[in-house]
């Protein structure tokens, strides 16, 4: 046990030395949400605020948006991982660790303890950015903390399945596919505007499907306001992709390799 | 009679209806390099790919070190260094961090781990390279250094999958030096090769692997003696030579465009003696004579059919 967590750290130790060395790809994860929040704070927000102003408990438009960029940043965060993984799949240097006597998850495990440090920092600056736009959370010190544990967990479940997905891909193309998935699902969830002035069947899916919960969760506790059972959904939602992609991960990891 | 470093029975391995390894035995002795050869495609890899626990064997048996490739992998691992075809290296970190890396993987305290990474650095004539980018090596740089990494960990049992192939003539000549002191420390090295004269070289024993099945088995000189090939060659100034040494010997393949003869012989002093006194009596003008040994080339075109030729 020891040993699996020795070689889980080196492995960190590893994952971060890369990221310090080509720290392209965290702008790039770190650009897309800033860019996002320039372009519906910025671009959309007069129209959107107009909009907000009439609703109930309306507020301003950064205050709603907020939360679904957190979960976004969580997301382009873990698409990293995918990648990475699939690098370190695709290249000889997995062969060697796999000839060695490693802990062998600890390859995996170094990855996703990477990218949860790595999300936490991206999420801190996200937020400090949101701030310069005018974002006024009035979350108190459990607010915060529990903003942090949601997120925690988010990046650790989303993580997970990002791992399996980048075993899973044959090449980084394949594993660029984890992208489509945390760009799209936020599109179609409560992260820019209410799920009740959507029609019909986007409603719906907008309604049940997983980031909305989580986004719900997030803005209830950064605003101050009731989260009610969205919290225990979310909650459910990221243990089940955090199992799934662990489970799935490990079956991929164990399997002999390609010829 | 101590424990074999390498012992392996009726190996097999397909992947899917293609039947890679056919049943492969090998028996490798501790503190020798035994060389696998073969032309592309015969198995070479898949062999070393089970033996280091890559992949597990559809049948038969082999252990390692003492340890159950299938039932005891952390115990084989433990014992065994990999250097495959492609360089298992990380291109994203420097040479010593790589060394540094496999140090700590190795669980090598931190002062012994600087240690060792020095120590290789300097063997591999690495030193003033260690802090450059590894993506920024050469091809034979990569190789020393992946085979540095291996290294780290000590292992007993050293598998090196066509270590040279890719490699100009003067890495290859490096890599053999380093391959021969490993084994001069004690090291068991199991190596693959397409490369005749790499075996011959190095190994002290060979087997010729060919569609999944060893063909032959041997020291190089046994595989050479058993195929025929030797012979010695004389070259003619004119026709009426060569005309008059064919009568004269009597035996031989004469080539006419190229004015030479070639005659069975192993290329022995007295037998070449023999050889030249009978031209003399008969006053034949010899050129210029070579004497041609079998090599393991021989070997290996006697024994593998070619794939391209089948076709």
């Amino acid at each position: 046990m020891s040993y699996a967590m020795r070689d889980s750290a080196t492995m960190l130790r590893r994952n971060l030395r890369h990221l310090r060395r080509y720290p392209g790809m965290m702008i790039m994860a770190l650009g897309m949400p800033v860019l996002l929040l320039l372009l519906f704070v910025g671009v959309f927000g007069g129209a959107l605020n107009a909009g907000f102003a009439t609703r109930p408990g309306g507020g301003a438009y950064v205050d709603y948006l907020v939360s679904g960029i957190l979960l976004m940043t969580v997301g382009y965060g873990a698409s990293m991982t995918a990648l990475a993984v699939n690098r370190d799949m695709t290249e000889g240097i997995i062969s060697r660790f796999r000839t060695m006597a490693i802990a062998r998850v600890s390859v995996l495990t170094g990855h996703v303890l990477g990218a949860v440090l790595r999300t936490v920092v991206s999420a801190t600056l996200v937020v400090g950015v949101a701030l310069l736009f005018g974002f006024r959370p009035a979350a108190g010190l459990g607010g915060w903390l529990a903003t942090l544990g949601l997120v925690l967990l988010l990046a650790f479940a989303l993580t997970w399945l990002a791992v399996a997905v980048g075993l899973a891909a044959k090449n980084a193309e394949g594993a660029n596919l984890f992208i489509l998935f945390v760009q799209v699902l936020p599109f179609l969830s409560s992260a820019f505007v209410p799920t009740d002035t959507m029609s019909g069947a986007v409603r719906w899916f907008a309604r049940h499907e997983p980031f909305t919960p989580v986004i719900d969760t997030l803005r209830g506790l950064l605003l101050g306001t009731p989260v009610g059972s969205s919290a225990w959904i979310a909650v459910a939602w990221c243990a089940g992709f955090a199992v799934a992609g662990y489970v799935w991960a490990r079956a991929l990891f164990r399997r002999d390799p390609a010829a | 009679m101590t424990t074999p470093a390498i012992a392996a029975s009726g190996l097999r391995k397909s992947f899917g209806d293609q039947v890679v390894l056919d049943g492969i035995d090998l028996h490798v002795t501790a503190g020798t390099v035994f060389a696998l050869l073969g032309p592309n495609g015969a198995g070479k890899t898949t062999a070393v790919r089970i033996l280091s626990t890559l992949i597990r064997a559809d049948g038969g048996q082999a252990s390692v070190a003492g340890h159950d490739v299938a039932a005891e992998p952390d115990g084989v691992r433990a014992a065994i260094g990999v250097t495959g075809q492609f360089s298992a290296v990380d291109n994203l970190l420097t040479g010593e961090e790589n060394l540094l890396l496999m140090a700590d993987l190795h669980h090598l305290g931190r002062a012994e781990g600087r240690r060792k990474a020095a120590e290789l650095l300097e063997q591999f004539d690495l030193v003033e390279s260690a802090g450059k980018l590894v993506s920024a090596y050469s091809g034979g740089m990569r190789r020393r250094l992946d085979l540095a990494m291996t290294l780290v960990g000590a292992p007993r049992v050293l598998f090196l999958d066509e270590p040279t192939t890719g490699l100009d003539p003067r890495s290859r000549q490096t890599m053999w030096r380093i391959i021969r002191d490993l084994v001069a420390g004690g090291v068991t090295v199991f190596l693959t090769t397409q490369y005749l004269d790499e075996a011959d070289e190095l190994a002290g024993r060979v087997a010729v692997l060919d569609h999944g099945k060893v063909v032959a088995e041997g020291a190089p000189d046994e595989l050479k003696r058993r195929v025929p090939g030797g012979h010695v060659r004389l070259q003619f100034a004119d026709a009426a030579s060569l005309d008059a040494a064919a009568r004269a010997l009597g035996e031989g393949n004469r080539d006419e465009s190229a004015l030479t003869l070639s005659v069975p012989g192993d290329g022995g002093v007295r037998s070449l003696r023999g050889l030249l006194d009978r031209l003399d009596a008969a006053a034949v003008d010899v050129g210029s004579l070579s004497v041609h040994t079998p090599d393991l080339d021989d070997v290996f075109f006697a024994l593998t059919t070619d794939k391209e030729a089948v076709r």
